[in-house]
């Protein structure tokens, strides 16, 4: 199973192994990770999955959806590499990929 | 001797679950015990009216965490039965099967429940609610191409469950007792907006419409007989007319209830060491000069479930929400923030004939109170923000397209 690093706001660190197929934000929730709330349980409804991609990784992650894109665009947050962490299907390429948390998600 | 901490949590569905979940990321070392009727683990309900309904769900998807997630974290789940009477003198609980268990804090998480009707036929066969995993495989059985279902009620469970459906090939009629549907909980813009795209979806809509009867043929329901003489054949009859909190448990152990179980912004109830979270609850809402409400939706179950948690674990509470939540039928994605309490004017910002569209309540001074956002999500969390800040907006540049909401959030 691929390995995803998750890294919180203060630096504590999460390594996890996640399923092939599921989100990076069901990684989190799944191993009760702080940090992503998932409010909406993975429909891109909410925004409450906010993650930093590594740039190293971000060739790799792939490129949001308009919804997507909008939505993560209000975080008060927001970044170049902001991405919703429900709308990341974890693959094999995926294997050692990094994500920070930003300090809130509300 | 003391015993060991110890959290009960009465009711294992979003909140509860939620409310364990947190207490643990949060640092609570004692027990954690969260008991539910259900024989499930803590589930997601929202899907039961849509991609579940459509079997375009898997059973693993649908909980709200793996099942290994309990016994690593240290969660005991006491399934298939519930708690039945609260001793707070002695911070106890008794549960279904007679047994007690003492607690350090007690979160009741005890959901609310299908309102009944009360017309007669309303308890046959083939009458049917939706509220857990077991109703929506009861309704799913009852939706094949060409059968006939009957919902009353043109609430958002209702729509969703029509577009549902609808997908499935069931032919469908609504049967809403007000003048429009969703006239509870909306704007007559969406309302309007939302009737005219179940019409095209080949939903029948039917307004202003009592029900007199259930019909049966064969001890079975087989239709419904309108007050106004009018009767609609059915093969299933869905009755969605909303949902009323489980506060016997709390009523009976002497706390104040009205609609609901009354809550502190730490979603304490008037005894220290009781909590109540979710849909049984009545809670303050500061971003509405703290006035009460009940809120039935997941984005609050999670909220009152940190707010528990947090205040268990001595942590500050969460920042306050603007109350949201949101619904899908057909292609249309809909969200909704705020609450609109004493609106004076709607304001429609791009264009409902496209498809895409949001409709912006404001007070008389042009407060922005709430907001209903169709396939349009900046404007979503644009309008939540100002929500948030109390913003004052002229109607016309709301309604402007041409101005970036963005701009306006400051």
């Amino acid at each position: 199973m691929p390995l995803i690093t998750y890294i919180e706001h203060n630096g504590r660190e999460h390594k996890v192994e996640v399923p092939l197929g599921h989100s990076v934000m069901q990684g989190a929730v799944d191993n009760a990770i702080p940090g992503i709330d998932a409010d909406c349980g993975g429909e891109c409804a909410c925004a409450t999955c906010h993650v930093f991609v590594d740039p190293a990784w971000l060739g790799r992650t792939g490129t949001p959806d308009a919804q997507e894109k909008s939505m993560v665009s209000f975080a008060s947050t927001a970044q170049a590499n902001s991405r919703l962490a429900c709308q990341i299907q974890v693959t094999a390429a995926l294997d050692g990929l990094v994500v920070r948390m930003p300090e809130a998600q509300h | 001797m003391s015993q060991p901490p110890r959290i009960i949590i009465a009711g294992a569905g979003h909140a509860g679950g939620s409310a364990a979940a947190f207490l643990r990321q949060y640092g609570w070392q004692g027990e954690i015990v969260l008991v539910g009727e259900e024989s499930l683990p803590p589930y997601q309900r929202p899907p039961l009216s849509k991609a579940w309904l459509k079997g375009e769900a898997k059973a693993e998807s649908l909980a709200l965490r793996p099942p290994h997630f309990y016994e690593k974290q240290a969660i005991t789940l006491r399934l298939g039965t519930r708690v039945t009477g609260i001793d707070r003198a002695a911070r106890q609980v008794r549960l279904g099967d007679g047994s007690t268990l003492d607690y350090t804090a007690l979160i009741l998480a005890t959901g609310a429940h299908a309102r009944p009707l009360t017309v007669p036929g309303h308890d046959l066969p083939g009458v049917l609610a939706l509220r857990n995993a077991a109703d929506a495989d009861a309704l799913q059985a009852a939706l094949r191409p060409g059968q006939r279902l009957v919902i009353i009620g043109g609430g958002y469970i209702g729509l969703e469950v029509a577009a549902s459906a609808r997908a499935l090939g069931a032919d469908v009629t609504v049967i809403e007792r007000e003048a429009r549907v969703l006239a509870r909980v909306a704007g007559p813009e969406l309302s309007g907006f939302l009737a005219a795209a179940h019409a095209a979806h080949g939903v029948r809509i039917v307004c202003d419409a009592g029900v007199a009867e259930i019909l049966a043929q064969d001890g079975r329901a087989a239709g419904v007989r309108l007050t106004d003489g009018a009767a609609i054949a059915a093969d299933a009859v869905l009755v969605g007319v909303g949902a009323l909190p489980n506060e016997a448990l709390a009523h009976a152990a002497g706390l104040p209830c009205h609609n609901g179980i009354l809550v502190d912004m730490e979603a304490r109830t008037e005894d220290a060491a009781i909590f109540a979270i979710g849909d049984c609850t009545c809670r303050p809402l500061p971003h509405y000069d703290h006035r009460r409400h009940r809120l039935e939706s997941v984005p609050n179950a999670i909220e009152q479930a940190k707010q528990a948690a947090a205040a268990i674990c001595g942590r500050p509470g969460p920042v306050p929400e603007i109350p949201w939540f949101w619904s899908d039928q057909y292609d249309l994605r809909l969200q909704m923030a705020g609450l609109a309490f004493d609106t004076a004017v709607s304001v429609v910002r791009g264009d409902p004939r496209a498809g895409s569209f949001c409709v912006f309540h404001l007070d008389v001074h042009d407060r922005v109170l709430a907001l209903e956002a169709v396939n349009a999500p900046a404007d979503f969390m644009a309008g939540r923000q100002l929500v948030a800040k109390g913003a004052r907006i002229a109607p016309g540049a709301l309604e402007d397209s041409g101005i970036d909401l963005k701009s306006l959030t400051g």
